[in-house]
Protein backbone atom coordinates (compact mmCIF):
# COMPACT_ATOMS: atom_id res chain seq x y z
CA UNK A 1 0.00 0.00 0.00
CA UNK A 2 2.06 2.86 -1.35
CA UNK A 3 1.22 6.53 -1.71
CA UNK A 4 2.99 8.46 -4.45
CA UNK A 5 4.57 11.91 -4.15
CA UNK A 6 5.65 14.42 -6.76
CA UNK A 7 8.57 16.89 -6.38
CA UNK A 8 6.07 19.60 -5.32
CA UNK A 9 5.01 17.53 -2.30
CA UNK A 10 1.55 16.45 -3.50
CA UNK A 11 0.73 12.95 -2.30
CA UNK A 12 -1.88 10.57 -3.77
CA UNK A 13 -3.07 7.03 -3.22
CA UNK A 14 -3.08 5.34 -5.66
CA UNK A 15 -0.36 6.78 -7.88
CA UNK A 16 -0.99 8.33 -11.28
CA UNK A 17 0.97 8.76 -14.50
CA UNK A 18 1.32 12.46 -13.67
CA UNK A 19 0.48 14.27 -10.43
CA UNK A 20 -3.23 15.25 -10.62
CA UNK A 21 -2.45 18.54 -8.83
CA UNK A 22 0.50 19.86 -10.85
CA UNK A 23 1.26 17.48 -13.74
CA UNK A 24 4.78 16.59 -12.52
CA UNK A 25 5.99 12.98 -12.53
CA UNK A 26 5.48 11.31 -9.16
CA UNK A 27 8.95 10.30 -8.01
CA UNK A 28 8.62 9.11 -4.38
CA UNK A 29 6.78 6.18 -2.86
CA UNK A 30 5.59 6.22 0.73
CA UNK A 31 4.64 2.98 2.46
CA UNK A 32 1.31 3.48 4.23
CA UNK A 33 0.99 -0.02 5.65
CA UNK A 34 2.86 0.68 8.91
CA UNK A 35 1.01 3.95 9.63
CA UNK A 36 -2.33 4.68 11.22
CA UNK A 37 -5.15 6.70 9.70
CA UNK A 38 -8.35 8.48 10.73
CA UNK A 39 -11.81 7.41 9.56
CA UNK A 40 -13.34 10.08 7.29
CA UNK A 41 -16.54 8.09 6.72
CA UNK A 42 -17.75 4.51 6.53
CA UNK A 43 -20.63 2.36 5.28
CA UNK A 44 -21.85 -1.21 5.39
CA UNK A 45 -23.05 -2.41 2.01
CA UNK A 46 -25.54 -5.29 2.18
CA UNK A 47 -26.11 -5.73 -1.59
CA UNK A 48 -22.71 -6.70 -2.93
CA UNK A 49 -21.53 -7.80 -6.39
CA UNK A 50 -20.47 -11.36 -7.27
CA UNK A 51 -17.42 -12.54 -5.32
CA UNK A 52 -17.65 -9.84 -2.65
CA UNK A 53 -18.35 -10.68 1.01
CA UNK A 54 -21.79 -9.77 2.25
CA UNK A 55 -22.16 -7.51 4.09
CA UNK A 56 -19.14 -5.45 3.03
CA UNK A 57 -18.07 -2.70 5.42
CA UNK A 58 -15.90 -0.01 3.87
CA UNK A 59 -14.17 3.12 5.10
CA UNK A 60 -12.47 6.13 3.59
CA UNK A 61 -9.51 6.96 5.83
CA UNK A 62 -6.98 9.78 5.94
CA UNK A 63 -3.24 9.39 6.59
CA UNK A 64 -1.21 12.43 7.62
CA UNK A 65 2.16 12.57 5.88
CA UNK A 66 4.36 15.58 6.67
CA UNK A 67 1.44 17.97 6.74
CA UNK A 68 -0.26 16.46 3.65
CA UNK A 69 -3.43 14.45 4.06
CA UNK A 70 -3.68 11.42 1.79
CA UNK A 71 -6.83 9.34 1.71
CA UNK A 72 -7.46 5.69 0.93
CA UNK A 73 -10.50 3.43 0.71
CA UNK A 74 -10.67 -0.10 2.00
CA UNK A 75 -12.70 -2.83 3.61
CA UNK A 76 -12.98 -2.92 7.38
CA UNK A 77 -11.76 -6.06 9.15
CA UNK A 78 -14.81 -8.17 9.94
CA UNK A 79 -16.43 -7.23 13.24
CA UNK A 80 -14.80 -3.78 13.38
CA UNK A 81 -17.04 -1.05 14.72
CA UNK A 82 -15.83 2.39 13.76
CA UNK A 83 -17.10 5.95 13.85
CA UNK A 84 -15.95 9.07 12.02
CA UNK A 85 -12.68 10.25 13.62
CA UNK A 86 -11.57 6.83 14.94
CA UNK A 87 -7.96 5.73 14.44
CA UNK A 88 -7.42 2.61 12.32
CA UNK A 89 -4.46 0.59 11.05
CA UNK A 90 -4.03 -1.42 7.81
CA UNK A 91 -4.15 -5.23 8.01
CA UNK A 92 -2.95 -7.25 5.03
CA UNK A 93 -5.35 -9.64 3.23
CA UNK A 94 -4.27 -11.94 0.38
CA UNK A 95 -7.57 -11.77 -1.46
CA UNK A 96 -10.14 -9.03 -0.88
CA UNK A 97 -12.75 -10.51 -3.25
CA UNK A 98 -12.97 -13.58 -5.49
CA UNK A 99 -11.15 -12.53 -8.68
CA UNK A 100 -13.01 -15.15 -10.73
CA UNK A 101 -16.54 -14.04 -9.89
CA UNK A 102 -16.76 -10.43 -11.11
CA UNK A 103 -16.84 -8.84 -14.53
CA UNK A 104 -13.26 -7.53 -14.46
CA UNK A 105 -10.52 -9.56 -16.10
CA UNK A 106 -8.57 -11.29 -13.33
CA UNK A 107 -5.14 -10.64 -14.82
CA UNK A 108 -5.81 -6.91 -15.26
CA UNK A 109 -5.29 -5.95 -11.62
CA UNK A 110 -4.22 -7.04 -8.13
CA UNK A 111 -6.65 -8.54 -5.65
CA UNK A 112 -4.67 -8.41 -2.41
CA UNK A 113 -4.49 -5.35 -0.21
CA UNK A 114 -5.17 -3.86 3.17
CA UNK A 115 -8.28 -3.81 5.29
CA UNK A 116 -8.57 -1.44 8.25
CA UNK A 117 -9.19 -2.21 11.92
CA UNK A 118 -9.52 0.08 14.93
CA UNK A 119 -6.31 0.73 16.84
CA UNK B 1 -24.93 32.13 -34.46
CA UNK B 2 -27.98 29.98 -35.14
CA UNK B 3 -29.15 28.42 -31.88
CA UNK B 4 -29.76 24.68 -31.60
CA UNK B 5 -33.41 23.67 -31.34
CA UNK B 6 -35.05 20.51 -30.04
CA UNK B 7 -37.91 19.78 -32.42
CA UNK B 8 -38.89 16.27 -31.40
CA UNK B 9 -38.86 14.16 -28.24
CA UNK B 10 -40.02 10.76 -27.09
CA UNK B 11 -39.49 8.15 -24.44
CA UNK B 12 -40.57 4.56 -24.06
CA UNK B 13 -42.16 3.21 -20.94
CA UNK B 14 -39.40 2.69 -18.36
CA UNK B 15 -39.33 -0.49 -16.27
CA UNK B 16 -38.98 -4.20 -16.89
CA UNK B 17 -39.34 -4.58 -20.63
CA UNK B 18 -39.32 -7.72 -22.78
CA UNK B 19 -37.69 -5.81 -25.63
CA UNK B 20 -33.89 -5.86 -26.03
CA UNK B 21 -31.76 -2.77 -26.52
CA UNK B 22 -32.03 -2.37 -30.29
CA UNK B 23 -35.84 -2.71 -30.16
CA UNK B 24 -36.08 -0.13 -27.36
CA UNK B 25 -33.87 2.28 -29.31
CA UNK B 26 -35.91 1.74 -32.46
CA UNK B 27 -39.19 2.41 -30.63
CA UNK B 28 -37.97 5.69 -29.12
CA UNK B 29 -36.27 6.74 -32.35
CA UNK B 30 -39.33 6.11 -34.49
CA UNK B 31 -41.63 7.96 -32.06
CA UNK B 32 -39.24 10.91 -31.90
CA UNK B 33 -39.09 11.27 -35.70
CA UNK B 34 -42.89 10.99 -35.80
CA UNK B 35 -43.19 13.69 -33.11
CA UNK B 36 -41.34 16.09 -35.44
CA UNK B 37 -42.83 14.75 -38.67
CA UNK B 38 -39.26 14.16 -39.88
CA UNK B 39 -38.24 11.61 -42.48
CA UNK B 40 -35.59 9.09 -41.33
CA UNK B 41 -33.59 9.67 -44.52
CA UNK B 42 -33.20 13.34 -43.59
CA UNK B 43 -31.20 12.53 -40.45
CA UNK B 44 -27.58 13.63 -40.94
CA UNK B 45 -26.14 12.43 -37.63
CA UNK B 46 -27.44 9.66 -35.39
CA UNK B 47 -26.05 9.25 -31.87
CA UNK B 48 -26.76 6.44 -29.44
CA UNK B 49 -26.12 7.06 -25.74
CA UNK B 50 -25.43 3.76 -24.04
CA UNK B 51 -23.08 2.64 -21.29
CA UNK B 52 -22.74 -1.09 -21.55
CA UNK B 53 -24.74 -2.97 -24.19
CA UNK B 54 -21.78 -5.30 -24.75
CA UNK B 55 -21.54 -6.15 -21.07
CA UNK B 56 -25.29 -6.38 -20.48
CA UNK B 57 -26.44 -8.31 -23.54
CA UNK B 58 -23.51 -8.99 -25.85
CA UNK B 59 -24.74 -6.47 -28.41
CA UNK B 60 -22.31 -3.91 -29.76
CA UNK B 61 -22.60 -1.60 -32.76
CA UNK B 62 -26.06 -0.38 -31.72
CA UNK B 63 -25.89 2.95 -33.65
CA UNK B 64 -25.43 1.19 -36.99
CA UNK B 65 -28.22 -1.26 -36.14
CA UNK B 66 -30.53 1.63 -35.30
CA UNK B 67 -29.73 3.53 -38.51
CA UNK B 68 -30.64 0.44 -40.51
CA UNK B 69 -33.81 -0.29 -38.50
CA UNK B 70 -35.05 3.28 -38.95
CA UNK B 71 -33.94 3.66 -42.56
CA UNK B 72 -31.65 6.52 -41.61
CA UNK B 73 -28.76 5.49 -43.88
CA UNK B 74 -26.38 6.97 -44.83
CA UNK B 75 -26.46 9.05 -41.62
CA UNK B 76 -23.17 9.29 -39.72
CA UNK B 77 -23.54 7.23 -36.54
CA UNK B 78 -21.67 7.22 -33.24
CA UNK B 79 -22.08 5.65 -29.81
CA UNK B 80 -21.65 7.97 -26.83
CA UNK B 81 -20.52 6.29 -23.61
CA UNK B 82 -19.99 8.45 -20.55
CA UNK B 83 -21.24 5.76 -18.10
CA UNK B 84 -24.40 7.02 -16.34
CA UNK B 85 -23.93 10.41 -18.00
CA UNK B 86 -24.01 8.94 -21.51
CA UNK B 87 -27.35 10.66 -22.15
CA UNK B 88 -26.12 14.10 -21.18
CA UNK B 89 -22.92 13.52 -23.14
CA UNK B 90 -25.11 12.59 -26.11
CA UNK B 91 -27.00 15.87 -25.77
CA UNK B 92 -23.66 17.69 -25.78
CA UNK B 93 -22.50 15.71 -28.87
CA UNK B 94 -25.80 16.33 -30.67
CA UNK B 95 -25.58 20.04 -29.86
CA UNK B 96 -22.00 20.16 -31.18
CA UNK B 97 -22.98 18.42 -34.40
CA UNK B 98 -25.65 21.02 -35.18
CA UNK B 99 -23.84 24.08 -33.78
CA UNK B 100 -20.74 23.26 -35.84
CA UNK B 101 -22.75 23.06 -39.04
CA UNK B 102 -21.79 19.40 -39.54
CA UNK B 103 -25.43 18.27 -39.28
CA UNK B 104 -28.76 19.89 -40.07
CA UNK B 105 -30.73 17.14 -38.36
CA UNK B 106 -29.38 15.03 -35.49
CA UNK B 107 -31.28 12.21 -33.84
CA UNK B 108 -30.10 11.25 -30.36
CA UNK B 109 -31.40 8.03 -28.85
CA UNK B 110 -30.35 6.88 -25.37
CA UNK B 111 -31.10 3.44 -24.03
CA UNK B 112 -30.12 0.55 -21.80
CA UNK B 113 -31.42 -2.97 -21.21
CA UNK B 114 -30.58 -4.14 -17.69
CA UNK B 115 -33.33 -6.06 -15.91
CA UNK B 116 -32.48 -9.47 -17.37
CA UNK B 117 -29.44 -9.36 -15.07
CA UNK B 118 -29.61 -9.85 -11.30
CA UNK B 119 -29.16 -6.75 -9.14
CA UNK B 120 -25.79 -8.13 -8.10
CA UNK B 121 -24.60 -8.56 -11.71
CA UNK B 122 -25.93 -5.18 -12.83
CA UNK B 123 -24.22 -3.54 -9.83
CA UNK B 124 -20.96 -5.19 -10.91
CA UNK B 125 -21.27 -3.97 -14.52
CA UNK B 126 -21.71 -0.43 -13.21
CA UNK B 127 -18.93 -0.85 -10.62
CA UNK B 128 -16.55 -1.81 -13.43
CA UNK B 129 -16.06 1.95 -13.94
CA UNK B 130 -14.14 2.11 -10.64
CA UNK B 131 -10.35 2.21 -10.21
CA UNK B 132 -8.65 -1.14 -9.43
CA UNK B 133 -7.92 -0.03 -5.84
CA UNK B 134 -11.66 0.53 -5.41
CA UNK B 135 -12.89 -2.48 -7.38
CA UNK B 136 -10.79 -5.02 -5.47
CA UNK B 137 -12.45 -3.97 -2.20
CA UNK B 138 -15.90 -4.56 -3.69
CA UNK B 139 -16.67 -0.86 -3.83
CA UNK B 140 -19.92 -0.17 -5.72
CA UNK B 141 -21.75 3.03 -6.64
CA UNK B 142 -24.28 2.46 -3.83
CA UNK B 143 -21.40 2.17 -1.35
CA UNK B 144 -20.07 5.57 -2.48
CA UNK B 145 -23.56 6.91 -1.78
CA UNK B 146 -23.52 5.47 1.75
CA UNK B 147 -20.03 6.81 2.45
CA UNK B 148 -20.93 10.28 1.17
CA UNK B 149 -24.34 10.44 2.85
CA UNK B 150 -22.80 9.66 6.25
CA UNK B 151 -20.24 12.42 5.77
CA UNK B 152 -22.92 14.89 4.60
CA UNK B 153 -25.21 14.22 7.56
CA UNK B 154 -22.24 14.50 9.91
CA UNK B 155 -20.87 17.72 8.46
CA UNK B 156 -24.09 19.67 7.98
CA UNK B 157 -26.18 18.33 10.87
CA UNK B 158 -28.84 17.21 8.43
CA UNK B 159 -31.44 14.77 9.75
CA UNK B 160 -31.55 11.31 8.15
CA UNK B 161 -35.22 11.98 7.36
CA UNK B 162 -34.28 14.78 4.95
CA UNK B 163 -32.82 12.17 2.56
CA UNK B 164 -35.96 10.09 2.87
CA UNK B 165 -38.01 13.15 1.92
CA UNK B 166 -36.27 13.25 -1.47
CA UNK B 167 -37.58 9.74 -2.13
CA UNK B 168 -41.07 10.64 -0.91
CA UNK B 169 -41.15 13.76 -3.13
CA UNK B 170 -39.87 12.04 -6.26
CA UNK B 171 -42.21 9.09 -5.86
CA UNK B 172 -45.09 11.54 -5.52
CA UNK B 173 -44.01 13.21 -8.78
CA UNK B 174 -43.62 9.86 -10.54
CA UNK B 175 -47.21 9.02 -9.77
CA UNK B 176 -48.24 11.37 -12.58
CA UNK B 177 -45.66 10.18 -15.11
CA UNK B 178 -47.14 7.54 -17.44
CA UNK B 179 -43.62 6.44 -18.46
CA UNK B 180 -42.33 5.91 -14.90
CA UNK B 181 -41.24 2.52 -13.58
CA UNK B 182 -42.81 3.12 -10.16
CA UNK B 183 -46.10 4.95 -10.04
CA UNK B 184 -46.51 4.42 -6.35
CA UNK B 185 -46.48 6.88 -3.48
CA UNK B 186 -44.28 6.02 -0.50
CA UNK B 187 -44.47 7.62 2.94
CA UNK B 188 -41.61 8.65 5.20
CA UNK B 189 -42.04 5.62 7.47
CA UNK B 190 -41.81 3.19 4.55
CA UNK B 191 -38.52 4.75 3.43
CA UNK B 192 -37.10 4.91 6.96
CA UNK B 193 -38.09 1.30 7.71
CA UNK B 194 -36.88 -0.18 4.41
CA UNK B 195 -33.86 -2.52 4.53
CA UNK B 196 -30.36 -1.05 4.81
CA UNK B 197 -28.45 -1.18 1.51
CA UNK B 198 -25.44 1.05 2.25
CA UNK B 199 -25.67 2.33 5.79
CA UNK B 200 -27.10 4.96 6.46
CA UNK B 201 -28.98 4.62 3.16
CA UNK B 202 -31.89 2.25 2.73
CA UNK B 203 -33.63 0.56 -0.18
CA UNK B 204 -35.82 3.57 -1.00
CA UNK B 205 -32.79 5.86 -1.20
CA UNK B 206 -31.78 4.06 -4.40
CA UNK B 207 -33.09 4.09 -7.95
CA UNK B 208 -34.11 0.78 -9.51
CA UNK B 209 -32.54 -1.18 -12.36
CA UNK B 210 -34.44 -0.34 -15.53
CA UNK B 211 -34.93 -0.98 -19.23
CA UNK B 212 -35.91 1.91 -21.46
CA UNK B 213 -35.06 4.43 -24.12
CA UNK B 214 -35.59 8.13 -24.85
CA UNK B 215 -34.90 10.25 -27.91
CA UNK B 216 -34.48 13.88 -29.00
CA UNK B 217 -34.27 15.49 -32.44
CA UNK B 218 -32.03 18.55 -32.95
CA UNK B 219 -31.73 21.06 -35.81
CA UNK B 220 -30.62 24.67 -36.31
CA UNK B 221 -33.26 27.08 -35.00
CA UNK B 222 -33.59 28.55 -38.50
CA UNK B 223 -35.02 25.20 -39.65
CA UNK B 224 -37.15 24.52 -36.55
CA UNK B 225 -40.38 25.79 -38.07
CA UNK B 226 -40.28 22.98 -40.64
CA UNK B 227 -40.58 20.34 -37.90
CA UNK B 228 -42.21 22.23 -35.05
CA UNK B 229 -44.47 25.04 -36.34
CA UNK B 230 -45.84 27.77 -34.07
CA UNK B 231 -42.73 27.79 -31.86
CA UNK B 232 -43.48 24.31 -30.54
CA UNK B 233 -39.79 23.67 -29.99
CA UNK B 234 -37.25 24.37 -27.27
CA UNK B 235 -33.70 25.71 -27.46
CA UNK B 236 -30.48 24.40 -25.90
CA UNK B 237 -29.12 27.68 -24.56
CA UNK B 238 -26.29 26.21 -22.52
CA UNK B 239 -24.52 22.86 -22.37
CA UNK B 240 -21.20 21.79 -20.88
CA UNK B 241 -19.45 18.80 -19.40
CA UNK B 242 -16.68 18.32 -16.85
CA UNK B 243 -14.83 15.54 -15.06
CA UNK B 244 -13.82 15.03 -11.46
CA UNK B 245 -11.33 12.49 -10.06
CA UNK B 246 -11.68 8.86 -11.13
CA UNK B 247 -10.68 7.73 -7.64
CA UNK B 248 -13.51 9.10 -5.52
CA UNK B 249 -11.64 9.25 -2.18
CA UNK B 250 -9.04 11.60 -3.69
CA UNK B 251 -11.52 14.49 -3.73
CA UNK B 252 -10.63 17.01 -1.03
CA UNK B 253 -14.27 17.26 0.10
CA UNK B 254 -16.49 14.25 -0.66
CA UNK B 255 -19.61 16.39 -0.32
CA UNK B 256 -18.63 18.72 -3.18
CA UNK B 257 -19.49 17.47 -6.68
CA UNK B 258 -16.78 19.24 -8.67
CA UNK B 259 -17.96 18.10 -12.10
CA UNK B 260 -21.40 19.59 -11.45
CA UNK B 261 -19.88 22.84 -10.16
CA UNK B 262 -17.71 23.21 -13.25
CA UNK B 263 -20.18 22.05 -15.92
CA UNK B 264 -23.00 24.20 -14.54
CA UNK B 265 -20.72 27.24 -14.33
CA UNK B 266 -19.89 26.86 -18.02
CA UNK B 267 -23.48 26.12 -19.05
CA UNK B 268 -24.77 29.22 -17.19
CA UNK B 269 -22.10 31.35 -18.83
CA UNK B 270 -23.00 30.09 -22.30
CA UNK B 271 -26.71 30.67 -21.70
CA UNK B 272 -26.19 34.05 -20.03
CA UNK B 273 -28.16 32.67 -17.10
CA UNK B 274 -27.66 31.98 -13.43
CA UNK B 275 -29.17 29.60 -10.89
CA UNK B 276 -31.91 32.13 -10.06
CA UNK B 277 -33.19 32.03 -13.64
CA UNK B 278 -33.98 28.31 -13.52
CA UNK B 279 -37.69 27.47 -13.12
CA UNK B 280 -37.54 23.66 -13.15
CA UNK B 281 -34.71 21.14 -12.85
CA UNK B 282 -34.01 17.48 -13.42
CA UNK B 283 -31.16 16.26 -11.23
CA UNK B 284 -29.50 12.85 -11.31
CA UNK B 285 -31.02 11.28 -8.17
CA UNK B 286 -29.56 7.80 -8.67
CA UNK B 287 -29.31 8.02 -4.87
CA UNK B 288 -31.22 10.51 -2.69
CA UNK B 289 -27.98 12.09 -1.46
CA UNK B 290 -27.09 13.03 -5.04
CA UNK B 291 -30.06 15.39 -5.25
CA UNK B 292 -28.64 17.40 -2.33
CA UNK B 293 -25.11 17.41 -3.74
CA UNK B 294 -26.18 18.57 -7.20
CA UNK B 295 -28.71 21.12 -6.00
CA UNK B 296 -25.80 22.74 -4.14
CA UNK B 297 -23.18 22.21 -6.86
CA UNK B 298 -25.27 23.89 -9.57
CA UNK B 299 -25.82 26.84 -7.24
CA UNK B 300 -29.50 26.50 -6.31
CA UNK B 301 -28.59 26.37 -2.63
CA UNK B 302 -25.54 27.05 -0.47
CA UNK B 303 -23.15 24.22 0.33
CA UNK B 304 -24.74 22.08 3.06
CA UNK B 305 -28.17 23.72 2.69
CA UNK B 306 -29.74 21.54 -0.02
CA UNK B 307 -31.43 19.35 2.60
CA UNK B 308 -33.27 22.33 4.10
CA UNK B 309 -34.86 23.13 0.73
CA UNK B 310 -36.33 19.64 0.59
CA UNK B 311 -37.52 19.90 4.20
CA UNK B 312 -39.20 23.23 3.46
CA UNK B 313 -40.92 22.03 0.28
CA UNK B 314 -39.00 24.46 -1.95
CA UNK B 315 -38.30 21.66 -4.45
CA UNK B 316 -41.83 20.20 -4.44
CA UNK B 317 -43.83 20.38 -7.64
CA UNK B 318 -45.75 23.36 -6.26
CA UNK B 319 -42.64 24.85 -4.63
CA UNK B 320 -40.43 27.73 -5.71
CA UNK B 321 -38.01 25.49 -7.65
CA UNK B 322 -39.53 22.12 -8.59
CA UNK B 323 -36.85 19.42 -8.86
CA UNK B 324 -37.44 16.12 -10.64
CA UNK B 325 -41.03 16.69 -11.71
CA UNK B 326 -40.62 13.53 -13.82
CA UNK B 327 -40.18 11.47 -10.65
CA UNK B 328 -36.42 11.51 -11.16
CA UNK B 329 -34.32 8.42 -11.62
CA UNK B 330 -35.70 7.39 -8.27
CA UNK B 331 -39.23 6.68 -9.42
CA UNK B 332 -39.03 6.97 -13.21
CA UNK B 333 -36.17 4.44 -13.31
CA UNK B 334 -32.58 4.62 -14.54
CA UNK B 335 -31.80 2.87 -17.83
CA UNK B 336 -28.24 4.23 -17.74
CA UNK B 337 -27.76 5.60 -21.27
CA UNK B 338 -31.38 6.81 -21.51
CA UNK B 339 -31.50 8.82 -18.29
CA UNK B 340 -29.77 12.00 -19.44
CA UNK B 341 -31.91 12.04 -22.58
CA UNK B 342 -35.10 11.47 -20.59
CA UNK B 343 -34.19 14.41 -18.33
CA UNK B 344 -34.29 16.70 -21.37
CA UNK B 345 -37.50 15.00 -22.56
CA UNK B 346 -39.13 16.07 -19.27
CA UNK B 347 -37.84 19.66 -19.53
CA UNK B 348 -38.99 19.83 -23.16
CA UNK B 349 -42.50 18.71 -22.15
CA UNK B 350 -42.57 21.18 -19.26
CA UNK B 351 -41.43 24.12 -21.40
CA UNK B 352 -43.95 23.31 -24.14
CA UNK B 353 -46.75 23.00 -21.58
CA UNK B 354 -47.29 19.33 -22.42
CA UNK B 355 -46.44 17.76 -19.07
CA UNK B 356 -50.04 16.98 -18.16
CA UNK B 357 -50.64 16.52 -14.43
CA UNK B 358 -46.95 17.22 -13.80
CA UNK B 359 -47.09 20.66 -15.43
CA UNK B 360 -45.35 23.55 -13.69
CA UNK B 361 -44.92 27.15 -14.80
CA UNK B 362 -41.50 27.25 -16.46
CA UNK B 363 -39.58 28.92 -19.25
CA UNK B 364 -36.02 27.87 -18.29
CA UNK B 365 -35.03 24.34 -17.30
CA UNK B 366 -31.76 22.76 -16.17
CA UNK B 367 -30.66 19.14 -16.25
CA UNK B 368 -27.64 17.66 -14.49
CA UNK B 369 -26.57 14.18 -15.61
CA UNK B 370 -23.95 12.37 -13.54
CA UNK B 371 -21.61 9.52 -14.48
CA UNK B 372 -19.87 7.42 -11.86
CA UNK B 373 -20.18 9.15 -8.50
CA UNK B 374 -19.78 12.58 -10.07
CA UNK B 375 -16.78 11.38 -12.09
CA UNK B 376 -18.15 12.96 -15.26
CA UNK B 377 -21.06 15.38 -15.36
CA UNK B 378 -22.99 17.32 -17.97
CA UNK B 379 -25.25 20.29 -17.36
CA UNK B 380 -27.77 21.39 -19.98
CA UNK B 381 -29.98 24.48 -19.95
CA UNK B 382 -33.09 24.35 -22.12
CA UNK B 383 -35.40 27.29 -22.78
CA UNK B 384 -38.67 28.17 -24.46
CA UNK B 385 -38.33 29.20 -28.10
Amino acid sequence: MHAHRCPNGHVTYPGHELCPDCGEVQTDEIDLSDRTATVVTWTTNTATPPGVRQPNSLAIVAFEIEGESVRAIGQLVEGSDVEIGDEVRPVYAEELRDPDAGIREQASQEWDGYRFEPV
Amino acid sequence: MDRVAIVGASMTEFGERDAWLCDLLAQAGRECLADAGAAPADVDHLYVSNMASGEFEGQTGAPNALAHDLGAMPAYTQRVDQTSASGGAGVYAAWQSVASGASDLTLLVGGEKMTHRTTSEATDVIASLTHPVEYKHGVTLPSFAGLTARRYLHEYDAPRESLAKVAVKNHRNGLDNPHAQFRKEVDLETVMDSPIVADPLRLYDFCPITDGSAALLFCPESLADEYAPDDQYTVVSGVAGATDTHVVHERPDPTVMGGAVESSREAYEMAGRGPDDVDVAELHDMFTILEFLQSEAVGFFEQGEGWRAVEEGVTDRDGELPINTSGGLKSKGHPLGASGVAQIYELHQQLLGEAGDRQVDASVGLACNVGGFGNCVTTTIVEEA
